[in-house]
Order: C-alpha cells, then structure tokens, then sequence
C-alpha cells in the first residue's frame, strides 16, 4: 500500500488527472457489472457476465443516433466532460469544494438536456432529478466543512494524508453521506429519477429521450462518478488506505443491498428524509466539533 | 464483433394479445428462465430498444401505435412476433376486427410460435434475434451511404 | 474630489433638465445617451486615478450645504405628511413628524456647532460602488428609454408621466452618490432620506391601488429605518462627538455600539432583510427599470454598503453575531420561498434578498476572508439581477405574463433573449461564475467563525439550486415545428443595455482575480492589515472552466445545430400514441396536449408560513441585537 501511496505522491497533478480519466471508467464499469451480478444472486438468479456493462457500452456506440431536436446531446456531453473534470480535481488532490460544485455543474447539465426536450417523462424526470439533487446537497456541503473543521483544509490531498481517523471524528457526517449516497448511484429507494434495472415509473425517466451514444455517454458519466463517489467515502478512513479501501467496497455492496430490500419512495419522503437525516445526524456531528473546538 | 448479441435490449408491447403471451415474456425475466444473464434488459422505451417484441394480433388501433413505436427505435433493430396470433392470427384470422398478425404492420425477423409461447422458445427466438441484429448491423456498416436519407 | 462632486451634482442637474420640455423624444435620446455614457466614463476614470493611492479624504465648506440640506429634509417631510394625509394614511405622518423631532432637537441642541472635519472621501469600496451605480444605473437608465414608451402602451390606463420618471431616476442616482461618497454622517442621512422618497414616488408610478399599496408600505419601513437612523445620529454625537465614519471606525468601541447598532438596523431596513422583506416584494409592481435599479442593484445595496462600513465597530460582540443570524435566515428563508413562486418577478424579488442576507451575515463575521467575498457578491450580484429584471421586463410584454409557467419554449419565441438570461442565471448560481467563488470563500470563512452559517449556506445554496435550474429548464424547452420569434420589436436601446450588462457579468466572472488584487485587496488591507489568502490553483481552476466554457459551448452548440447532419429525427416519447410530438390521442380516440408544469412544493415553502417563521426569528435577533448594545 505504501508503494502506492508513495508512486501516487510522485506523480504530478496533470499525470494523476490522466490516470483517473483513462482508469476510472474501467473501475466503474467493472462495479457496475459487480452490481449487476450481485443484485441477480441476491434474487436468486445467475445475472449477465461481470463486463455487461461494457457490452451494453459498446452496443449503444453502434446504435444508430436518434434525435428529438437538435442540440438535446450537447449538454450530455458537458455532463461527462464536468463529471471527469470533477473526478479527476478529486483524484489529483485539488479542492473538495470545487469538486462539489463542479459536480453539481455537471448535474445541471443533464438536467437541461433532459428539459430541453419537452416530453412529459422526461420533464418528470428532470423535476425529480433537480429534486434528488436539491436533497443531497446540502449533506455534501456539509461534508467538506466536516472535513475542513477536523483537518482544517479543504484541499483532498492534505485530507487524505492526515493522520488521524476521520471517522472519528465525522461519525455523523459519514451517516449522513451513507444515507445520502443512495441518491447518488441512483438505487431504490431513491431512485426516483431514472432506474437502471426494471424499476420503471416515468418510463425512463430522465433519459427517456435520449438513445444510443448519448445515452452510453451518460452511462459512462455514472461510472466516472461512482468512482468519485466511492474516493469521497474512502477519504474519512484515509489513515489506513486498506480499511479505506474496504470501507469503499462494503459500501457499495451496501448500496446494493439496500436497493434490493427497498422499492422506490415516493420524492417528497426522499426529499424531506434526506434534509431530516442531514440536519440530525450532519448538523450535530459539526456543531459538536465546533464547540470541541 | 458481435456486441449486439451481448446485449439486446427489448421493448415488449401488447398489441390484442389475451396477455398469455405476455406474461410468459415477463416470466422469462423471472429467476426461473433469467433472460438477463445473456445481457437482456426489458426497457419501456423504444428509444432504448433494439429488440421489439409484439404479442398479439394487431387492430386498427394499436396499428398507429405499433408503427410509431417502431419508428421511434433507432436502427439496427429487430422485431420477434411472440405467439401465434401475433405470427398468423392463429384462430383470430378472419376475424373483421384484427388485422392478423404483426407482419401485416411491420417487417417481421422472427416468429416465435405457440399458445402461450414458451420461455425456452422466446429465449430461443431472442437470441436468433440477435443473431439478425448483429448481421444487420455489420450490413449497415459496409453499405452506409455517403449521406443520410 | 472634482470627480466626486461631478457626480454628485450632475445627475441633480441632469434630473432637473428632465423636467423641462421639449418633449421631442429623438432630443431626448440623445441626450440621455450622452448623460449616460458620461455616468459610466467618470467613475471609470476615478478608478484608473485612484488605483495607486489609499483613501482620500476632502473637506468641504459645509456650512451653507447644511442649511440647504436642513431646508430639502424638512421640505421632503412637509411633502411626505402632505402625500400621506391626502391618502389618508397617518403612519407616515407619525415616523416624519417623530424623525422630525428627532433631527430638529439634534441640530438646537447637541449638534449645534457641529464641525466635520472631512465630508467627502473616496476609498477602493466607493469606486467599486460607484462603478456600479454608474455602470449598471446609466445602463438601466439608456434601457428605461426604450421601455417606457412600450410600458405606457400597454399600459394605457397610467398617465404618461415620463418627464417625471427621468427626473426620480437621476435624482435617485445623485443620492446613491451621494451615499458613498459621504464620509459626513449626516450627509449620509439626508441622502439616504432622498432615496427613500425617490423610491416611494417610483413604486407608486403607477398610481393604482396595488401600487399605492406597496409604495407606502416601503415609506413606512424605510422611515422607520429613517427614524432608528437618526437616534443612532443623536446618540452617536452626544456620546462621542463624533460625526464621520472615518472617526467612527477608530472610536472606542464599547460606547459607540448603540448606534452601529441603529445604523445596522437602518441598512437591515433598506435591503429588505427579515422583519422587514415585504417591501420589496410588493415593490415589484413598479416598473421593470424601477426594480432592477433600485430594488436588486443599488439602492439596496446602498443598505448593505452601510452595514459594511459600521461593521468593524461591532466586530466580536453579541450584536455582530445577531446580526450574522438575521442574515443568515433571511438567506435561507427567502431562498426557500423562492422556490414555491411562480410570478418571475417575486422569484428575482426573493432571491435579492436572499443574496443580500448573505452579504448580510458576511459582513456580521467581518473577517478579512468574509468582506472580501462580501463585496464580491455585491458586485456580482448587482449585475447578473439587474440583467434578468431587465430581460424579465421585455418578456413581461412580449408575452403578456409574468408567470413562469408561461414561458414555455421561450428559446423559440425569443432566442437572443433566452441566451442573455441563461447568462444571468448562470450568473446567479452556477460555477464556473462569481457567485461560486463568493459561495465558496464565504463558506470557509464561515466554517472558520461561524458553523451555524456553514449549514444555512449549505441549505440555502441547495435551495438555490432547485429553482434556477427550474427556470433554466423551463426557457430552454424545445418543440419542433413553427413557433412564433416576437423579437421584432425590442428596441436598440434595450438590446445595448442587455448585451452590455450580459458582457459585463461574464467579464467580471472572468476577471475577478485582478478585481481582487487591485482594488479589494487594498481595501482590506486597509481595513484589516491582512488579505484573504486564495488558493490560487483554484483560481486557475475556476478559470479554465469559464473560458473552457466561453469555447465550448457557442461551438458545441453552433456544432449541433448546423453541422451535425449525422441523426434522424423521431418524436418524443407518447406511449406510442403520438399525433405530434406534443398532443397524442387519449382515450375515447380524443386528441390531448402535453402540459408541462414545473414543482412549486407550495405545501412546504409556502410564503405565508414562511415569512411568518422569518420575521418571528428575526424579530427576536433583533431585539437581542439592540438589548446587548443598550445595555
């Protein structure tokens, strides 16, 4: 682990953001594929191959390319370009805030694609996803003044380096993420935008209008997160990468195990539990450590 | 390279079927049957679908609806008639009401026959279809024209 | 100090000029384009003079100016007691006669023979002030020219009182001058008086009932503001002998408070924060030129420019932290109204307010890192606001609404229009521009001080979020097929205005960091002896995604519309049951349209019950406020 550690230290900021853009997506699609196949044993069934998820890619890119009107797929492409922006200011150890925001910019990008098009699924869609996204933000926000209050500084890189366990610290800024991460990888019971497996609602929801390789781009875009994601869930147990690393892993499975307990909430629980659970369990954990102070 | 056959993803409408047939098509979902594990998922959307599955003999009305959602796929796609009634009409043929199977609508690739159709047959005819669709593809490819129409 | 003076003075003249007929409007154009220009080129020029030096003081020979200042206040009292009984409303009466009483006792008693020392100055937060009062306030002004005439054709009922409009809108820029470029408290206060006045007669402009209404609704609160004002007045110079604000700021702390105090109220009064936010929300009923520049770009900031400068004196007291409070729930309650409103105006209305409660509560913190991004949100703010009242003025006529949920496909009916408020609302909440950077320095500095504003920043930028991004979502809907462009009649002077302010908004976002270094860092070096430390890998950051951005996106989407050829156009999804891509046929073989309505969550963010919990909360920390500084 060291030697990873100290091979990661050597690299320069550009070289990381190189490595995070060309590795994350095959990290992400391979969770994507662990996902995919764990869900089906947990249903008692065999499930595709691990690297389905490639192939779904793949296909998708051969596809013909479908349009309702004209710059709809423009914006998705933002959304990826931001998404691996952000990803890559995480994984090269810049800013955590700008990393947040950043995201939230890439979100609003699949959000106006998805408004642009003015069918009604996809309308809902974007309503419900502007919903999610006003739901955990205020939990991430409050995830990096966490972070800045124990380590003071905002920057990913000294967070990760410092040598005390965050966890420690956070407990209830780590439930409030956990709970709200369940948003982010889009499972039940907060899936309410668009669903990956047979979950349908809104029919696809926000990617109702969008086919082939747009819509492989978003599924890249969500591997690029997942991988972000899994990065912010590491950095609270960062004072020993292996349990960091673990940490990473048993929440991801985790996550998949919620989603196969729960079906989908309606948006106005998922809204207010989200908002709830941050100001209990979020809020108290840093005006505790304000007063410790 | 084959990637359609690794990942066919289907749209099911119903167009007059008793729903026999449909729900046999559900049930290849099921554990039992697991149509997933060659990589297929059920979308709603013909935007998402290569595959379109019809059950049942068309009428008049979802005519208008099987043609736009076929329309509304993007190439290269494939559609399996599920049931007899959607290969022929089976014992509906002469009725004045349905049309008589999906191939009076649309191009049909693979009949898949039988009252109700068995999973093993649909999983059978889907991954025919597959086989289509790859060949369409690859055809598109060394035929594409200059400019689109 | 000639610079000062100028512009002091020559809007007053030019407000007077207005007045007088000819009526030729061609004249009158001309004219007011080279008025204008000239209001923009003079603070431009007192920047380029001003950026070596440090603040500058200047005296004046003030003896005659405070006479004629002592006549203009009482007749501005005579007027509004006259204005008020003949509407029959006596609350006015009631806080004139009380202010009255209150200046006249000063000037027999105390203040006789009062001598200032310096009346004018000017420092790198003035310009900075003056640069948007004379930039954004001619831009509105040159945009007023094209507007009122459409405004008095659709609106026929209202009496064409233009000559009258021109002069309330020079006179009000010569106060906002005045304001902040007064190191004369007093001077501070008769200026801050005419604003009041100024912006009373511009709401009740159109001289029906709703706007009688909210007018004096805005009298009341801001001359009660105007009364807390002139106690602070009194008590400062009796306590203390002191009647300048450079002098204030090296006082002894302990015995000026009280009237920091009231001068902080007057400021919470005039940027309509809780208790006091329902002025301004009823002030939307005033012409579009009237709320973009007084009620979202200057005169509210002229509360929160006062609230800035006696801040330091409060700095580490109970009061300061009340303070932070009242601006952190004005923050985050007005941003949670905003997202149940329809009505575009009251969205900008609410989120003004919302935006100034964050200056607000920056400026209660008062660390070097909380004033620098302080006066980076005035900054930012003020443009990007000003920018979409303008724009929602001209969609106001072209589609006959103010509501939201009419403005379906608007990227269709006026597509220049759309991509200048798509800026504007970028402006207001996206990264890569301003307000990120200002959300961003304001968060550490919270973290640093005050936790609890953390966490209202962190619910309140979400709430944010969710309905910008409604808006966005809602104009930039597409359906092919004809739609009609009405573009054809927004005039030139509007469409100057617009693509200037909208050019100004992307600049200042781009070149925030030499704003910084030249003329903020300055001032808080001044201030404070040290400057807010900005991680400059993020500057760099921050950068490389707005011009990534400014790239991109014109060619992406130029790519998209025109040379991508490679696509075959299907209609939206129906369930199958298209007729087009917006009807399809329902049961019973009917034909029914698409309705697309945006979430307005009214059962949680409702107004009412909202601003009830606002100015219950605020209301308290305000008495907290002055119990700590009267005791």
């Amino acid at each position: 682990m060291n030697v990873i550690s100290e091979a990661y230290q050597s690299w320069s900021i550009a070289e990381r953001m190189l490595l995070f853009m060309l590795i994350a997506p095959l990290l992400g699609g391979a969770l994507a594929g662990i996902d995919r196949v764990a869900s089906a044993r947990l249903q008692g069934r065999c499930g595709p191959p691990v690297l389905q998820p490639f192939f779904d890619v793949f296909k998708l890119l051969r596809k013909e390319r479908i349009i309702v009107n004209k710059v709809q797929d423009f914006p998705i492409v933002l959304f990826l370009l931001f998404t691996i922006f952000s990803g890559a200011l995480f994984f090269a150890g810049a800013d955590l805030l700008l990393t947040i925001f950043s995201l939230a910019l890439a979100g609003t990008f699949l959000i106006l694609g998805a408004f642009s098009v003015s069918s009604p699924f996809s309308h809902l869609g974007a309503e419900r996803e502007i919903i999610q996204m006003v739901a955990y933000e205020p939990m991430v926000i409050l995830v990096a003044v966490g972070m800045y209050q124990v380590t003071g500084s905002f920057n990913v890189g000294a967070i990760a380096s410092y040598q005390a366990p965050l966890i420690l610290y956070l407990p209830g800024v780590f439930a409030g993420f956990v709970y709200i991460l369940t948003i982010k990888f889009r499972k039940s019971p907060f899936d309410l935008s668009m669903s990956h497996h047979a979950h349908q609602e809104i029919v696809r929801g926000i990617t109702t209008e969008f086919s082939g390789p747009a819509l492989a781009l978003i599924e890249i875009a969500h591997w690029y997160e997942n991988v972000l994601l899994l990065g912010m869930v590491y950095l609270f147990f960062a004072f020993t990468p292996w349990l960091g690393l673990g940490v990473a892993l048993a929440t991801f499975f985790l996550e998949i195990f919620i989603d196969m307990n729960y079906a989908r909430f309606k948006w106005q629980l998922t809204f207010l539990s989200s908002w709830l659970f941050t100001a209990v369990a979020g809020v108290s954990n840093i005006i505790v450590l304000s007063l410790m102070k | 390279m084959g990637w359609f056959k690794r990942s066919p993803w289907l749209l099911h409408y119903n167009a007059t079927s008793c729903n026999g047939c449909d729900i046999e098509v559900i049930v290849s979902l099921t554990p039992l049957y697991d149509l997933e594990r060659f990589g297929v998922i059920n979308t709603g959307n013909p935007k998402h679908a290569d595959i379109l599955m019809v059950t049942g003999s068309v009428n008049e009305k979802s005519r208008q609806v099987v043609q736009n959602l076929y329309d509304q796929m993007p190439n290269p796609k494939v559609v399996v008639a599920v049931g007899i009634c959607a290969t022929s009409g089976c014992v509906f043929q002469d009725c004045y009401n349905v049309l008589g199977g999906v191939d009076k609508v649309l191009p049909v690739d693979v009949y898949v026959p039988g009252c109700a159709a068995r999973p093993e047959a649909i999983i059978d005819g889907v991954l025919k279809a597959c086989d289509i669709l790859d060949g369409r593809y690859r055809q598109s490819k060394n035929t594409r024209p200059a400019v689109p129409p | 100090m000639t610079a000062l003076l100028f512009l002091i003075l020559f809007p007053l003249a030019v407000s007077f000029l207005a007045l007088v007929p000819p009526h030729s409007l061609a004249f009158r154009k001309a004219v007011g384009a080279c008025v204008n220009v000239t209001l923009c080129a003079v603070p431009i020029y007192l920047l380029i003079t001003n950026l070596e030096r440090g603040a500058a003081y200047f005296h004046v020979e003030s003896k005659l100016i405070d006479v004629g200042m002592l006549f203009a206040e009482l007749f501005i009292a005579v007027f509004i007691v006259y204005v008020s009984v003949r509407a029959k409303r006596y609350i006015p009466v009631l806080l004139v006669v009380v202010q009255t009483a209150i200046m006249v006792t000063f000037e027999f008693t105390s203040g006789h023979g009062m001598q200032v020392e310096h009346s004018l100055f000017v420092d790198k937060f003035s310009i900075i002030m003056a640069l948007i009062i004379g930039i954004i306030g001619s831009a509105i002004c040159l945009y007023a020219i094209g507007y009122m005439p459409e405004y008095h054709e659709h609106y026929e009922e209202v009496k064409d009182r233009r000559r009258y409009f021109a002069f309330l809108l020079y006179l009000f820029l010569s106060a906002m001058f005045g304001i902040v470029f007064s190191n004369n408290l007093m001077w501070i206060y008769f200026f801050w008086e005419v604003t009041t006045v100024c912006s009373f007669l511009l709401i009740g402009y159109r001289d029906d009932k709703a706007s009688r209404e909210s007018a004096f609704r805005a009298l009341n609160m801001n001359l009660l503001g105007g009364v807390v004002f002139s106690v602070g007045l009194f008590t400062l110079y009796s306590t203390s002998g002191i009647m300048e604000l450079d002098k204030l700021l090296l006082a002894d702390k302990g015995s000026i408070l009280l009237p920091a105090v009231c001068f902080a109220f007057a400021g919470l009064v005039k940027s309509a924060q809780f208790p006091f936010c329902s002025w301004l929300t009823g002030a939307m009923v005033a012409p579009t030129p009237v709320s973009a520049l007084l009620h979202s770009s200057t005169m509210v900031k002229a509360g929160v420019y006062l609230i800035l400068r006696v801040a330091p004196v409060m700095e580490n007291t109970v009061a300061a932290q009340m303070l932070t409070l009242v601006g952190g729930v004005s923050f985050l309650v007005t941003a949670l109204i905003a997202i149940s409103q329809s009505n575009a105006k009251k969205v900008l209305a609410y989120s003004t307010i919302s935006n100034l409660g964050l200056i607000v509560a920056c400026a209660g913190v008062n660390t070097d890192a909380a004033v620098w991004s302080a006066i980076l949100l005035i900054i930012f703010h003020a443009v990007a606001k000003s920018l979409l009242f303008l724009c929602v003025g001209i969609i106001e006529y072209k589609l006959g609404s103010r509501d939201i949920e009419d403005m379906d496909y608007l990227i269709l009916r006026l597509p220049k229009l759309t991509a200048i408020m798509m800026v504007g609302m970028a402006g207001m909440f996206l990264a890569p521009f301003g307000m990120i950077i200002s959300k961003f320095v304001t968060l550490k500095a919270f973290v640093e001080s005050t936790p609890v504003m953390a966490i209202i920043l962190a619910y309140g930028s979400a709430a944010t979020i969710f309905f910008w991004t409604k808006w966005m979502g809602k104009i930039i809907s597409i359906k092919h097929g004809v739609a009609e462009v009405m573009e054809h009649r927004v005039s030139n002077w509007e469409w100057i205005t617009l693509g200037m302010l909208a050019v100004v908004t992307v600049a200042v976002s781009l070149g925030f960091p030499f704003i910084s270094f030249h003329v903020i860092n300055p001032y808080l070096t001044e201030l404070f002896g040290t400057i807010p430390v900005v991680d400059s890998f993020n500057v760099l950051m921050v950068s490389v995604i707005m011009l990534g951005l400014l790239i991109i996106l014109p060619l992406g989407l130029l790519y998209y519309a025109f040379i991508d050829k490679n696509y075959k156009r299907v209609g939206t999804y129906l369930g199958g049951g298209n007729i087009d891509n917006t009807t399809f046929e329902g049961a019973m073989a009917s034909v029914r349209t698409i309705e697309l309505k945006n979430y307005y969550l009214e059962n949680y963010f409702g107004e009412e019950r909202l601003i009830n919990v606002g100015v219950f909360v605020s209301l308290t920390l305000t008495f907290i406020m002055f119990g700590v500084a009267v005791i």
